[in-house]
């Protein structure tokens, strides 16, 4: 067991623990360069972790740390994907300014999104996000003008001052330094009283208030931060899958982003990120079973249908919900204290205690 | 000198009458408790103040400023904190950073700067540091500063949940009940705490208490409700021996 001296306040406002947890993340930077050297098949893929990451890092932001759960995430998606390759191809605008564009779209979406939503809370909320999303596709779906409409829109490669992101290296690095700024930025809210607020709002939205938290500006601002995250990740994302059409951001990806957030562990930066490899390697793992199941009373067949993939992401959710609360983050969490306590470990560290009764909960 | 003065305050839920014209003062400096049976108003009094409640009719009016349109948010700035009779603390944070929420009221760095953390940012931060732990040192909190507030008796989150309202650093202190599902030895604790609080912090308290042994302990003046309507004021012991009072209790 190691023991952690805290010396002076200051220790505690830095990002990392000590310089364990710093050279840690040191190492981890340097495996993600040297990566795509080992494994240069996989680079496309390991992007699109990255962009999940980023999407995961927004969800996480609003559910996570907010408590307001959207079921509309992809519809930001599009948005930032549609509106970064219209103002980058039809408007010919710089990659920057595009996507600062872009992020600032999504973002007053966000605000327009989040301001009604002041009103709901828990379920109906995120009905209302997901009638947001339905919306929103349809709307990709008719504007021919700027989307493409049904036909879709190819989407060119990235060129950032004068410099072509075409090769799949290139646009590996890109995301990765996005993600990391992404990262960089979340984290230093988190730490900061903005990042407090969300947290006391998702608590007890009534005792934040009285602490003096303006709980609709807060609210208002974690939809809007949320939302421009999810707008750089639209254009990263539009670049990667080269074609937007509007069934790509449908309610199964929204499905999909919340899969991450719950799986990788509510209430955690670390889970956003451990969500995002979940769900991009979690198809392929489907994809290789399907071939696995064996002809009984035409099993194999039944499996290979369409449709059994959103199936299998709402199974997913249920058992992680019912047995792993706090997500794959929450497992290691165990696991690192049952080595480190090892041969000690109680089971009952973790459980939860009874809550106690509010039977006076005000709203 | 009068700090928070209630002037003919009522409050309807539909047809029901929670508070039909109150009127009380609460003077500079001292600890005045509001005692009453249940469904009397009392907890509806606190709604009004921290204006989660919207009064029906009637004016709030604290250091001399009409509070009665003061949005809810507003109040915490304005130096009044409250404590919940269920305990309203973030479960899922530690004792620290539920204090530094207390410091919300003082925040000054804007959201653009906190994005960067820039250094400003970093000194605020430390500075609200310090008068948490002038709170932490002040209740005794040393031993729970990392824990989580789930893992924390009850006892413990009553004290913890004084605290963060003591953070925003208030004039004025609404404390709903604090003894409830506390055992002897931590009500004779609160007790001290109370006077603490008002000796040495100079901050007047407000309270909403069952525990008369607490209240004639701590309070310097009791107002009595019952079916929202004030049936005496005074001394602890006059409203205690007051007739009205008695049968309010005991029926009859």
């Amino acid at each position: 067991m190691r023991f952690l001296f805290k010396t002076s306040y200051a220790q505690e406002l830095g990002l990392f623990r000590d310089n364990v947890q710093r050279h840690w993340y040191l190492a981890l930077v340097a495996a993600l360069l040297v990566l795509p050297r080992v494994v240069p098949d996989y680079v496309g893929d390991i992007s699109l972790v990255f962009i999940y990451g980023l999407c995961g890092l927004a969800l996480m932001v609003l559910a996570g740390y907010t408590g307001l759960v959207s079921l509309g995430h992809a519809a930001f998606l599009g948005i930032g994907a549609y509106a970064h390759v219209f103002f980058a191809q039809d408007l010919k605008l710089p990659w920057i300014v595009s996507v600062a564009l872009a992020c600032v779209i999504t973002a007053a979406v966000g605000v327009l999104v989040g301001l009604p939503a002041l009103r709901m809370t828990g379920v109906y909320l995120t009905i209302a996000t997901l009638a947001f999303a339905l919306i929103i596709q349809e709307v990709f779906a008719r504007w021919d003008r700027v989307t493409g409409g049904l036909k879709g829109k190819p989407v060119d490669k990235p060129v950032l001052f004068g410099f072509s992101f075409a090769s799949e290296l290139a646009f590996y690095f890109l995301c990765l330094a996005v993600l990391a700024g992404a990262l960089w930025l979340t984290a230093n809210l988190l730490r900061a009283p903005t990042g407090r607020a969300w947290v006391a709002i998702r608590d007890s939205e009534i005792a934040a208030q009285s602490m003096g938290v303006n709980v609709a500006v807060y609210k208002t601002m974690a939809f809007a931060y949320s939302a421009a995250l999810m707008g750089v990740a639209g254009a990263l994302f539009a670049h990667k899958i080269g074609f937007l059409a509007p069934d790509i951001f449908s309610v199964l990806l929204s499905i999909q982003l919340l899969l991450m957030v719950v799986v990788g562990g509510l209430g955690s930066l670390h889970g956003a990120l451990y969500g995002a490899v979940f769900v991009a390697i979690l198809p392929v793992l489907i994809s290789q079973a399907r071939d696995a199941v064996p002809a009984w009373h035409g099993l194999d067949r039944f499996v290979k249908q369409p449709g059994l993939e959103p199936g299998l992401f709402g199974l997913i959710l249920v058992l992680f919900i019912l047995f792993e609360p706090l997500g794959i983050y929450g497992r290691w969490m165990k696991i690192k204290l049952y080595f480190a306590m090892f041969p000690l470990y109680k089971r009952a560290t973790f459980k939860r205690q009874k809550a106690y009764m509010r039977s006076e909960r005000l709203r | 000198m009068t700090l928070l003065e209630a002037d003919n305050l009522a409050i309807n839920f539909g047809g029901i009458t929670a508070l039909a014209g109150v009127s009380f003062e609460v003077r500079a400096g001292e600890v005045l408790t509001i005692i009453g049976p249940n469904g009397a108003g009392k907890t509806t009094i606190f709604n009004l103040v921290s204006r989660i409640y919207d009064p029906t009719r009637g004016r709030l009016v604290f250091g001399g400023e009409d509070i009665t349109r003061v949005p809810p948010h507003e109040i915490a700035r304005r130096g009044i904190a409250r404590t919940f009779q269920n305990i309203e603390l973030f479960e899922h944070a530690t004792v620290l950073q539920n204090l530094l929420l207390g410091r919300h009221a003082h925040k000054r760095s804007r959201f653009v700067e906190e994005l960067l953390f820039l250094p400003r940012v970093r000194a605020l931060e430390l500075e609200h540091r310090g008068a948490v732990e002038k709170v932490i040192d002040f209740l005794d909190l040393q031993p729970y500063r990392d824990s989580l507030i789930v893992n924390l008796p009850y006892g413990v989150r009553k004290v913890v949940e004084m605290g963060r309202a003591l953070c925003t650093q208030p004039k004025l202190l609404l404390l709903d009940e604090p003894s409830s599902g506390l055992s002897v030895e931590e009500t004779e604790e609160m007790a001290f705490w109370i006077q603490d609080i008002r000796t040495l912090l100079g901050i007047t308290v407000l309270m909403v208490e069952h525990d008369m042994s607490l209240v004639s302990a701590v309070s310097d003046r009791v107002v009595a409700l019952n079916y929202g309507l004030v049936i005496a004021a005074g001394t602890p012991r006059d409203v205690q021996a007051h007739p009205d009072v008695v049968k309010a209790y005991l029926g009859g």
